[in-house]
């Protein structure tokens, strides 16, 4: 502080200080902190605001534990539900498909993307690299709802992806993808793996080759240096990639609208729902609440599994 | 490291990859030229251009592009002020503060954009602003201000302090230091930090969906028309998209190996003189988009 004054004096430092304070109150804290209050009161008609009833209660939170019904549960890739020999509330329902379904999003990116990043930082020719970036920017410039309704058309069940393999004899006939969890699954991973890609190209590409030199003189299996050496080193990227993408999985609100099944929910449409349709603004932020507090669990979560700061996942 | 078996091995999925990511984008900008009523590549009915020019009539179209382009242009004068002074101020801390008011800045980036979205929307509206474009900004800015921060933070590292106690010392006053040493400095962050803000905003979706009020946007134009009955109009856009964007980033790549070949002949006439010092400024970099 004392350092900004001596160098930019007493304006330009207050200038500097109240832009700073006003994004951070007025457009973050202070809204965050109004969401969770309202996400304590009750949905009101105007003349009772005030009066006895509005109070604060856990009354918008409990409404997501209520309406116990059966479980149709979706193990991933199945084409099949499995019933559940207990009933669960729907909105809960609901909520766990969702994380699960954004876990299994961030480990097949994972899985996809790091061979690929590794190639582009370590193995490619550096002359062809910016060309391949081009290719793989592309569809991140496009926009996600763009990315999003391409497979829409690719899966649709008359669509080229049947065609396809039913002229090539690979299928018989066409096969319905937009059913259960798969073809939201499908979506995720295409429309967020350069969310994983890019991050863990960095921190890989900022490894000193002499050290993957090193552990192959020393013997060690090519296997054993990505386990040893360059996994370990890249770990920032990592933790960094799977927090963007299960933050931007679970929160998708394109994908799943424009890809789900009538039996897959995710639970951004709980949220909608109780904003628009209901207009119940209350619920509305309990809900978005809720699912805030799951991501800052996940992006701790990656912090102490990785070891790694806050700094690393963001910068 | 490997061994040619597996190198090839390896190609093949590069290949199989690249061939994932933009095969999609194919089918969907192929369909767009399609004359079927269903947007599809399969079967190929026959070309037109039918699918473009109801798209230009489309006047609701145009109101959205107007209102993205400007909630983008607004975004970026928000974003880009805060950004920068965020920057600066965090550079000057040290130790605790500093940790705390990193992560309070870097936390919207990882919060859902619905989130971001419904807290706007209350928040202003218990001081009677309702939902609209101006909100949308807002919205959006408060975590695309971050990324313009990120981008000035990391252009910060590299700079001289010693110029501005240099500048100080002859007897500069500060705005002049900030003026001409600082921004200077700091400008290609600047600039790219502001196309950043623009593409995110134009992008954006969830947070707008949520604060737009009765507007539409781009994304949401496109939202809407996909739920209520797709057309290939939508895809007819999505052609126009990619082929922009294809355009724009081959000019880049195209405009960063001459820069690159007239280093190189730079150096060869300096070779005798500064030989390690010309190959060492001029590194090739690639336009990356930060990692959001």
């Amino acid at each position: 502080m004392k350092e900004l004054l001596r160098r930019y004096g007493h304006t330009l430092t207050w200038i500097f200080v109240a832009l700073t304070a006003f994004w951070l109150l007025v457009l973050v804290i202070l809204p965050q902190l109004y969401l969770l209050e309202e996400s304590f009161r009750l949905y009101l008609p105007l003349a009772d605001i005030g009066g006895p009833k509005d109070v604060y209660t856990l009354a918008n939170y409990r409404s997501a534990f209520e309406q116990p019904t059966e479980w149709k549960f979706w193990l991933p890739f199945a084409w099949k539900p499995i019933i559940l020999p207990f009933e669960a509330p729907i909105r809960m329902q609901v909520f766990v498909h969702t994380l699960l379904y954004s876990t299994v999003t961030t480990v097949i990116t994972l899985i996809l993307c790091y061979p690929v990043a590794f190639y582009l930082a370590k193995v490619a020719n550096p002359r062809n690299v910016p060309l391949l970036f081009v290719g793989l920017l592309v569809p991140m410039w496009v926009s996600e709802i763009l990315r999003a309704f391409a497979w829409f058309i690719i899966l649709a069940f008359k669509g080229p992806l049947n065609m396809a393999l039913v002229n090539m004899g690979i299928i018989e006939s066409p096969i319905r993808w937009i059913t259960g969890f798969n073809s939201v699954t499908f979506g995720l991973i295409y429309v967020y793996l350069l969310f994983m890609l890019l991050p863990i190209y960095n921190a890989i590409q900022s490894l000193d080759t002499n050290q993957m030199e090193a552990a192959k003189d020393l013997g060690a299996s090519s296997w054993r240096t990505h386990w040893r050496v360059i996994i370990p080193h890249s770990k920032p990227g990592i933790a960094s990639g799977c927090v963007m993408v299960f933050m931007l999985a679970a929160g998708s609100i394109l994908v799943p609208t424009l890809l789900a099944s009538t039996q897959s929910r995710w639970f951004t449409e709980i949220i909608q729902q109780a904003m628009f349709e209901s207009q119940d603004w209350n619920t509305g932020s309990a809900y978005a609440f809720m699912l805030l507090v799951t991501c800052t669990v996940f992006v701790i979560g990656m912090m102490r599994v990785f070891r790694v700061k806050l700094s690393d996942i963001a910068r | 490291m490997n061994t040619s078996k597996s190198n090839w091995l390896f190609n093949f999925y590069i290949f199989i990859f690249l061939l994932y990511m933009l095969l999609p984008l194919a089918v969907m900008g192929g369909a767009a030229l399609n004359d079927s009523r269903f947007p599809s590549v399969y079967p190929w009915v026959g070309f037109t251009d039918r699918w473009f020019i109801e798209l230009f009539q489309d006047t609701r179209m145009w109101e959205a592009f107007r209102n993205t382009i400007l909630v983008a242009i607004a975004v970026v004068i928000i974003s880009v002020p805060i950004g920068t002074a965020a920057a600066i101020l965090i550079n000057s801390l040290a130790g605790k503060t500093r940790t705390v008011l990193y992560a309070l800045m870097v936390a919207p980036i990882l919060t859902p954009g619905a989130v971001i979205g419904i807290s706007t929307l209350l928040f202003w509206n218990k001081f009677g602003v309702a939902a609209g474009l101006h909100l949308s900004a807002l919205g959006q800015a408060s975590y695309i201000s971050a990324f313009v921060m990120l981008m000035v933070l990391a252009r910060l590292q590299s700079f001289d302090r010693g110029l501005e106690e240099a500048a100080l010392d002859l007897g500069a006053n500060y705005n002049q230091v900030v003026r001409r040493i600082l921004l200077p400095h700091l400008y290609p962050a600047l600039g790219a930090g502001a196309a950043i803000a623009f593409f995110q905003s134009i992008e954006n979706f969830n947070t707008t969906l949520f604060t737009r009020g009765t507007y539409d946007t781009l994304t949401v134009y496109v939202f809407s028309k996909v739920r209520s009955g797709i057309t290939p109009t939508i895809n007819a856009l999505a052609l126009i998209l990619i082929v922009v964007t294809l355009v724009i980033m081959l000019y880049f790549e195209f405009a960063r190996r001459r820069r690159e070949k007239a280093a190189q002949a730079r150096a060869v006439t300096r070779e005798e003189t500064a030989k390690a010092e010309a190959i060492g400024r001029d590194q090739p970099q690639a336009a990356f988009p930060p990692t959001q």
